[in-house]
């Protein structure tokens, strides 16, 4: 039994774009070891995937099973980070990572000593008395990975989470990504329009194609392993094994492309 | 939903590029009058002009007595009284009026602002009741409130409640509306039950929108009092202000009025330092000290 199984997921949404299904009879299979990353142009279902998966949403048709079990709602087994960091503003920053255990009712001393544990792994010690105007985007979007980290979730389900980062910000966020899940050896599930990102990070990259939403392809990638490896970003970016890979992904999603009418 | 979130964090986490005054944007260091200095300045010359006219006789006393009268008169209130009570008397039974009303419409006009926030059916209900009477001076459903509840301290209070309650209820209920949704899909996602939603996530995101309405509605509300005072009160500001019109005691009205501004100025304050202690983030200029 896989540990995440969709099984032939249909998702109709019921608006005026129904006839086309955003997902159309979608079937992968996850496991715990993997670092899944969905990659395609807008529309193509990847959101659609992720919220199945979340839980924010359930299938038209077909099951989607967590660890054997069908998903039926958002939990704290699931930990969701979005692009804006959806962090609480009146709270400063060990709090916000301690949320998640507040809400589970741990005692505040536990609470505060796991959620500063946790503010270690993504190299925020020092600010845990910081409200969230005194740190940048970077910043914030670590604390919302400890945030989801802090409740000891088994999968981390991560929405386009470094896409409105600085470019620079965005492959420090990267590495720590991969750092995080070398150490903990949480699943992941990512998705991103960003080709390089989904190329350096996935162990195992899908490619979605827009309207109906179907898995294109399925790509087994060691770039993320050559990283925790201890290769350097920069020499796993600029090989030219990556370059070759990236541009090969490229035409699989341009090969979809509905042509320009003349 | 995620666009009036972006519209909103924008705006919390603006920094201002542009100078808004000219004042700020001139850099010559010429001799530059503060806002407030020239609004003091304002103040005071009306003060220089009233003080003016009345004592060179130009207006009767019966019209516009000169400042200084309402200053006596005003030690007068305070010691001797007015109609039976003294100003402090007056002004306590006027501001614990309008705190009843406050506390009530809070108590009741927040979880309705939830309700209606949350859910479309309680939406459905409450909305239309709300939409109908808000709009409607509160001078006007006054004699029904009387025929109803009588002409005690209830209907008083109540008058003022309804003139409050409102703006509270549709301040939550849009700062409820407006709550992020992925705010929302993390909590559950880390577990949070509904209760736990609205206690540790809904009611914070909405905080900001309830002090605005808290502060609206205590303004109506305080403007609603002389109104609510007319009902057989024997002492308020309202009633002190009314009883000095029928005995033509210009001073006494001149008085009254003053300390309606003055109070109505100090909870507007109030209220934004509340709101700056309680919601800093969502003040465009988080300057914490």
């Amino acid at each position: 039994m896989p540990h995440v199984l969709v099984d032939r997921v249909t998702v109709r949404y019921s608006d005026a774009n129904a006839k086309q299904a955003a997902l159309d009879n979608v079937s992968l299979q996850l496991e715990p070891d993997q670092l899944v990353v969905a990659l395609g142009p807008s529309g193509c279902g990847k959101t659609t995937l992720l919220n199945l998966l979340a839980g924010f949403l359930r299938p038209t048709q077909g099951r989607v099973l967590f660890d054997g079990k069908p998903i039926n709602g958002p939990a704290a087994d699931r930990g969701v980070i979005f692009q804006d960091d959806a962090l609480l503003p009146w709270l400063n920053v060990v709090d916000n990572i301690a949320f998640g255990l507040k809400l589970q009712g741990l005692e505040k001393h536990q609470r505060k000593a796991s959620a500063e544990a946790t503010l270690k792994q993504v190299h925020l010690d020092g600010f845990s008395g910081h409200m969230l105007w005194q740190l940048s985007g970077g910043m914030r979007q670590r604390v919302g990975l400890a945030r989801a980290l802090a409740s000891d979730p088994a999968m981390l389900l991560l929405d386009e989470p470094f896409a409105a980062l600085d470019a620079f910000t965005r492959e420090q966020m990267q590495e720590l990504l991969l750092q995080l899940w070398h150490q903990t050896h949480k699943q992941i599930f990512l998705i991103t329009h960003d080709l390089e990102e989904a190329v350096f990070l996935a162990s195992d990259l899908i490619l979605l194609s827009p309207r109906p939403g179907r898995v294109v392809e399925r790509i087994k990638l060691d770039f993320c392993h050559r990283y925790t490896d201890g290769e350097s970003a920069r020499s796993i970016k600029s090989d030219p094994h990556f370059i070759a890979m990236r541009e090969h992904v490229l035409n699989l999603i341009f090969a979809q492309r509905e042509p320009i009418p003349a | 939903m995620i666009s009036t979130e972006l519209a909103h964090e924008q705006h919390a986490f603006e920094i201002p590029l542009l100078p808004r005054h000219e004042e700020e944007a001139s850099a010559t260091p010429s001799r530059r009058l503060s806002t407030t200095t020239i609004s003091t300045l304002t103040i005071a010359t009306l003060l220089v002009l009233w003080w003016g006219v009345t004592s060179a006789g130009l207006i009767a006393p019966l019209f516009l007595p000169p400042p200084q009268n309402i200053l006596i008169k005003f030690w007068q209130v305070s010691t001797h009284g007015f109609m039976d009570s003294t100003l402090w008397q007056h002004l306590g039974a006027s501001l614990a009026r309008v705190f009843s009303a406050l506390v009530a419409s809070v108590l009741l006009g927040i979880p309705v602002g939830v309700a209606i926030g949350q859910s479309r059916i309680a939406k459905g209900i409450l909305d239309p009741l709300i939409e109908i009477y808000r709009p409607i001076p509160p001078l006007a459903y006054l004699p029904l409130v009387v025929i109803w509840f009588g002409i005690g301290e209830f209907s008083k209070i109540l008058l003022i409640f309804l003139a409050i309650f409102a703006p509270i209820v549709i301040g939550t209920a849009n700062g409820v509306r407006q709550v992020s949704n992925n705010r929302i899909r993390v909590a559950q996602s880390l577990g949070a039950t509904p209760w736990q939603l609205i206690r540790h996530v809904v009611l914070p995101s909405a905080l900001p929108d309830i002090l605005v309405g808290i502060r609206i509605g205590l303004g109506t509300g305080w403007s609603t009092l002389v109104a609510a005072e007319l009902v057989a009160a024997t002492s308020g500001m309202g009633f002190m202000v009314q009883s000095a019109a029928q005995f033509l005691v210009t001073d006494v009205v001149i008085l009254g009025i003053a300390v309606i501004a003055i109070i109505a100025f100090g909870l507007e304050l109030g209220l934004r330092y509340l709101h700056k202690r309680l919601a800093p983030w969502s003040l465009p200029n988080r300057d914490l000290g």
